[in-house]
């Protein structure tokens, strides 16, 4: 079972260093005299990655960090963070002799006056979109293969925090080229937080230094896009790939691939090479798309003006979650002894975020708590075997994209001829609606799957090759399937049988301690657990294959006779074999 | 090779290129023999008077468009007090010209907003129909090439205009035709159009007469330089270089966002799924074959 | 609860289902450029000639880089911006080919056996935690914490009172709003001016169904030395209060609210530009109907009926101006508004 690691191909030979110390070696070895790094180096530069694409979902997020880091630095050495106001003098004709402020008219200067500025504008914007969007599929991806398990849940809480701190900075990026779009959106900004009760009003002067828009909102937004966020999404990156180092990657089951072990390739050279280059294929692909797809076009939005608007004002689509829950919020408000409570803003911008964040942070911790699972968990589960945290999440999912489309939906109405009235009549309905039918319909299909697996595991698979009986019936051979695909399909976590959900009384007898809350846990419990599908033990398969056998030794008479298409089962030779002897 | 235009950028520069000179000479000459050519059979009805063409419109009139809007354009209402058609007294021939020329009118069907579809009627048609309505009432009149042109301003003249329009469009106009002019939604399934391929004439006729649910822009609210500073800032934008590569619409930032999905978050994974997809293998040993 | 009474290295969940033994890492196999040299020599010239392309692409962006013009006069290309165009292929080439030569090396050329690496568990060995735990109890009585409370406890104290001049320092973030949101710089007999250009608006010049994007007169206001009355800040901020939307409907279409009823001129209507749900300018008018709709979150007002909110998040309805004509025919306020305009706040109802 073991590998022999000595194997190395030529082509990467490590044995020169070890004859006659080249200048690498050289320098190495300065380093170590100072450094000590080689102890370090030792463990990790055959550290072992396991291979499979969903794992590389959380690199374009870093690779687009890394790409946002560098386009930005190249912004701030043009664009002003101030909100003085200039008179436009520059190349765009359209807008000279305007009045703008100093962040405007630097954020054209550097999308007309220097030779790749826009480009570079636009690769930040492309790479900000990616960066979040790519942690939104590597969070899906970790969730439904149940990686947020014991010992990952502060992974977890780690990787949401970087999340809402992305979001973050690209709102505050958003804001500062000062356009009339991301004038805009700080202005519904300062709608947000004046419906915050009691401070809101506060919250607003302190942070825009008095009354909207006032001279200090860019600023201080630049010092949290280029110095604070930064920095805080740096050290919980450092932080996040520390405990991904610590705990070793996930894998996936699979002959010889245990919870005690991690099969892979090689940090140096294979993994080395693919992440290395998949750090030019992400900085490509941002540069590409700079490159030929216009991203906020601000010259064409003018300068911010708080008398001004254009239809289509929406956020990015990180932020359109928010936005389309402001949208399809009924006008609710009320007035109380003389103060004012916005239930209309505060209910889907401040709350409804508030709550389904942290519903996201605390997700290992609840199902943790409802499973009682203790185990580490190293191996992952396919989302079919957890048919209710994978129903959980497609009802999350579903909520987000409902008020998401919500966002939109006067792009919606105009490109598919609907009204943006009933559009919004049909969201606050499916909102609530929506989740649930996601719910049920997800967890039945993922037991569905369970149920075909394990037809898989006990008839075979289906080889397409139909046989006829003397008495003219027709059925189709199945064949067993391989053992490392029967034990791929095997090795999974038996789930508690109801029994032991259920009871709260131990082996002797005794009535365990019950909390408050056991009772809800016990129903959650059987709700996570109700329904699924268990693979076959081991006596359940023997016996199908001795059933299966039995019909094999019934199909054998039949063998080699014309026609009866065994020699297409895909374990003989098909040369020399007509599908009919004449 | 005129593929690679190295003398774009300044607007005045685009109407001082050569060739520019030549084209519009071609384009003069074309004319010119087409309309001679349309027109030259039937020479004695281009000078037909005043009341001859408002006879002609009164006739298409009552063909085309009187069923809802009455024989003397007086207008009709249903049952219940709705309009299938409006009055017509006092909209003028700028309304005609603007609802027959962008194929608004005949409606091809009832409902909230009448769609552009390819026009029914030639232009002299929609002229006599227009002097027909014009007789009913006074009312806005087409307006003349003069007054939405740009011709006969200095150069920078010009470029004050093309600055001042833009300011006056994105403050009156954006709010519901986009920042760029691509049109946007309006409540109960209506729009406001994309502009990008409206000619000039019909901005200032839209402009002039409000139709459909546009507020209008008569004399008191933009003055006729005004107008016309906002449409040389939109045939401004159309002249103008797509600085940043495809547009995607014009739309903002949900067309962004569905890009930033499908080509970037789609090309990413694809190049991922490259990247751990296994490669292909033998069933050959090494030092086996060669 | 009732894992409580099981170790938690026993607890009541099965393990690992193990219906079907492991049968151990399939056998490697080779692929074919590792056996036949002639492919190996093959793939390898493939990855040199990426890496060529890609040095090609740099030259080529040093060569549009220097050759496309930005600025004044842009080169354009298919009516695109060649410059921006051209930097971003050729440099998005560039890192692309390095990216898709280096990753084929790896897919081709590497060794590709995999290996095995044990894990170890998150946790620390046992003695190791016992051993921490024994340095931490040994360093806290060596500092004395517990045995002196009267140490701890005014540290506690000094650390605590600390957050005081921290938190104390953010308040000239800005100043207190006081009731700087509950008035605007409309004042009575200002003119309504258009927007943009600045002129007065004479009643007689509307007609029905016009709309105007209007501001009060001051924001275009300039002193005897030609100085702006209104400059940088204070102009953002009266401009961000004070937009009004001015149209004019047929007077018999108007329902006036109570107490509105000489509001209006000859069915010339004046109300906030600024929506009341989160601040965004509106100006969607519907000629006929008289709706005026949101851009940013659909609020639609019926502004015949005193702007009642017919549609959407909004909860209130557009303050309205109330207007007048000075002895020259052209329009003015009444007064300020008589409520506070934009979105809603706490204290909003104090006043």
């Amino acid at each position: 079972m073991s590998v022999d690691t000595s194997k190395v191909a030529t082509s990467n030979s490590s044995a020169a260093i070890a004859k006659k110390p080249s200048k690498a070696g050289a320098a190495a070895n300065w380093a170590d005299e100072r450094l000590g790094i080689a102890t370090l180096a030792k463990k990790n530069l055959r550290k072992v990655f396991p291979d499979h694409w969903s794992f590389m979902l959380g690199e374009i997020a870093l690779w687009s960090f890394v790409v946002l880091l560098l386009s930005g630095v190249f912004l701030t050495l043009w664009y002003v963070p101030s909100m003085g106001e200039v008179t436009y003098n520059g190349s765009y004709d359209q807008l000279r002799g305007i009045e703008m402020s100093e962040a405007y008219a630097s954020s054209l200067k550097l999308s007309f006056d220097v030779r790749g500025g826009l480009l570079l504008r636009q690769m930040h914007h492309w790479a900000a979109m990616l960066f979040i969007a790519s942690m939104f599929i590597h969070l899906l991806r970790v969730y439904f293969t149940g990686a947020h398990r014991k010992p990952r849940e502060l992974n977890w809480v780690i990787g949401c925090l970087l999340l809402i701190l992305g979001m973050l900075e690209g709102f505050t990026g958003y804001s500062l080229p000062d356009d009339l779009l991301s004038g805009t959106g700080i202005r519904s900004a300062d709608g947000f937080m004046k419906s915050i009760p009691v401070v809101g009003t506060y919250v607003s002067f302190f942070l825009f230094g008095g009354e909207f828009p006032g001279e200090s909102i860019i600023p201080r937004l630049y010092t949290i896009h280029v110095l604070l966020i930064p920095g805080l999404l740096l050290g919980l990156i450092a932080a996040h790939m520390l405990l991904l180092v610590y705990h070793k990657h996930t894998q996936w089951p699979g002959p010889g691939r245990t919870e005690q072990n991690v099969v892979g390739f090689p940090m140096l050279p294979v993994y080395a090479a693919k992440a290395g280059g998949f750090f030019f294929i992400v900085f490509g692909l941002a540069t590409v798309m700079g490159g030929i797809l216009t991203i906020n076009p601000v010259w064409l939005y003018g300068p911010y003006d708080p008398s001004k608007v254009t239809a289509g004002s929406q956020p990015d689509w990180y932020m359109g979650m928010p936005d389309g829950a402001l949208r399809i919020m009924p006008g609710l408000e009320t007035h109380l002894f003389g103060y004012t409570l916005p239930w209309n803003v505060f209910l889907p911008i401040i709350v409804l975020p508030g709550v389904l964040f942290t519903i996201l942070l605390v997700l290992p911790f609840i199902e943790a708590w409802i499973t009682g699972d203790k185990r580490n968990h190293h191996l992952l589960e396919r989302p079919r075997n957890a048919p209710s945290r994978t129903a959980f999440m497609v009802s999350l999912m579903t909520l987000y994209g409902l008020l998401w489309a919500a966002a939109g939906n006067d792009i919606i109405a105009i490109k598919l001829h609907l009204s943006i009235n009933q559009i919004t009549y049909f969201m606050r309905g499916a909102v609530f609606v929506g989740p649930v039918i996601a719910f049920i319909l997800t967890r039945r299909w993922c037991i569905s799957l369970q149920r075909s697996d394990n037809e898989t595991l006990l008839h075979g698979y289906e080889t397409g090759v139909l046989m006829r009986s003397p008495e003219g019936g027709y059925t189709e051979r199945h064949l067993p399937i391989a053992q490392e695909s029967a034990y791929t399909l095997t090795v999974r976590d038996r789930d508690p049988v109801d029994d032991d959900v259920t009871t709260t009384v131990d082996a002797n007898g005794v009535q365990g301690p019950s909390g408050p809350l056991d009772g809800l846990r016990r129903r959650l419990r059987t709700l996570m657990y109700a329904d699924n599908i268990q693979a076959p033990t081991r006596d359940e398969l023997t016996e199908a294959h001795h059933h299966a056998d039995h019909e094999h030794e019934l199909a054998a008479a039949m063998e080699g006779r014309p026609a009866d298409g065994h020699q297409f089962d895909g374990k003989h030779e098909l040369e020399g074999e007509p599908l009919r002897k004449d | 090779m005129r593929l690679l235009n190295r003398s774009a950028g300044r607007l005045s520069r685009h109407r001082r290129r050569p060739f520019v000179g030549l084209v519009l000479m071609v384009l003069g000459l074309l004319l010119t023999g087409g309309l001679y050519s349309a027109f030259a059979p039937a020479q004695a009805e281009t000078t037909a008077s005043d009341t001859e063409l408002v006879e002609q419109g009164r006739e298409l009139f009552l063909v085309g468009c009187a069923y809802c809007h009455g024989q003397n354009g007086e207008g009709n209402l249903t049952v219940n007090g709705a309009n299938i058609g409006p009055p017509l007294a006092g909209v003028g021939a700028a309304a005609v010209d603007f609802q027959v020329g962008t194929g608004r009118m005949p409606l091809a069907q009832p409902g909230a907003q009448g769609a552009t579809k390819p026009t029914t009627y030639d232009d002299a048609e929609i002229e006599a129909m227009a002097a027909f309505v014009a007789s009913l009432a006074p009312g806005p009149a087409v307006p003349a090439e003069a007054d939405y042109s740009l011709a006969g301003l200095s150069e920078t003249e010009r470029e004050e205009a093309i600055q001042r329009g833009g300011q006056i469009f994105l403050t009156n106009c954006t709010a519901c035709h986009n920042y760029a002019g691509k049109g946007g939604a309006m409540p109960r399934g209506g729009a406001a159009p994309n502009l990008s391929n409206t000619t000039p004439e019909h901005i200032y006729e839209a402009l002039l007469t409000g139709p459909g649910n546009m507020p209008s822009f008569s004399g008191g609210n933009l003055n006729p330089d005004e107008k016309r500073d906002v449409i040389a800032y939109l045939t401004s934008l159309r002249e103008l270089p797509k600085y940043g590569g495809f547009e995607l619409g014009g739309l903002g930032p949900v067309v962004e966002g569905l890009f930033a999905w499908v080509v970037g978050i789609g090309g990413l994974v694809g190049f991922a799924i490259w990247i751990a997809a296994h490669t292909t293998r033998t069933t050959k040993q090494k030092g086996e074959a060669a | 609860m009732t894992d409580l009474q099981h170790d938690p290295q026993h607890d009541n969940l099965p393990a690992i289902n193990d219906s079907v033994s492991d049968p151990g890492l399939p056998a490697h196999l080779w692929r074919p450029t590792d056996v036949d040299p002639r492919l190996e020599k093959r793939a390898e010239r493939q990855v040199a000639s990426l890496f060529v392309l890609s040095m090609v692409c740099a030259v080529l962006f040093l060569v549009s880089y220097f050759a496309l013009k930005v600025g004044d006069n842009p080169t354009v290309f298919l009516g695109s911006g060649a410059s921006n165009v051209a930097l971003g292929l050729s440099f998005g080439g560039a890192l692309l080919f390095i990216g898709i030569g280096v990753i084929q090396w790896a897919r081709k050329l590497m060794d590709d056996h995999e290996i095995i690496e044990m894990r170890h568990p998150a946790a620390s060995p046992p003695e190791d935690r016992e051993a921490t735990l024994a340095a931490l109890s040994q360093g806290t009585e060596e500092s004395g914490i517990a045995r002196r409370p009267l140490i701890r406890n005014t540290l506690l104290g000094s650390v605590t009172i600390l957050l005081a001049p921290v938190v104390v320092l953010l308040r000239d973030l800005g100043p207190l709003p006081g009731d700087k949101l509950e008035s605007t710089v409309w004042t009575q007999g200002m003119r309504v001016v258009r927007d943009v250009v600045g002129t007065p608006i004479r009643a007689a010049d509307l007609e029905i169904g016009d709309l105007v994007n209007a501001e009060p007169e001051i924001i275009f206001a300039v002193d005897e030395e030609g100085e702006h009355v209104l400059e940088g800040v204070e102009l953002q901020v009266a401009k961000s209060k004070a937009a009004v939307i001015l149209l004019r409907m047929d007077p018999d279409d108007n329902t006036p609210g109570p107490g509105r009823e000489n509001w209006s001129v000859d069915g010339i209507l004046c109300y906030s530009k600024i929506c009341t749900h989160v601040g965004c300018p509106i100006s969607l008018n519907e000629r006929k109907t008289h709706h005026l709709l949101c851009p940013c979150h659909q609020s639609t007002f019926d502004l015949a009926d005193a702007a009642k909110v017919v549609f959407g998040p909004a909860a209130r309805p557009l303050p309205q101006l109330p207007l007048a004509v000075d002895a020259d025919g052209y329009l003015v306020a009444q007064s300020d508004f008589t409520e506070p305009v934009g979105p809603s706040y706490w204290g909003r109802d104090s006043g």
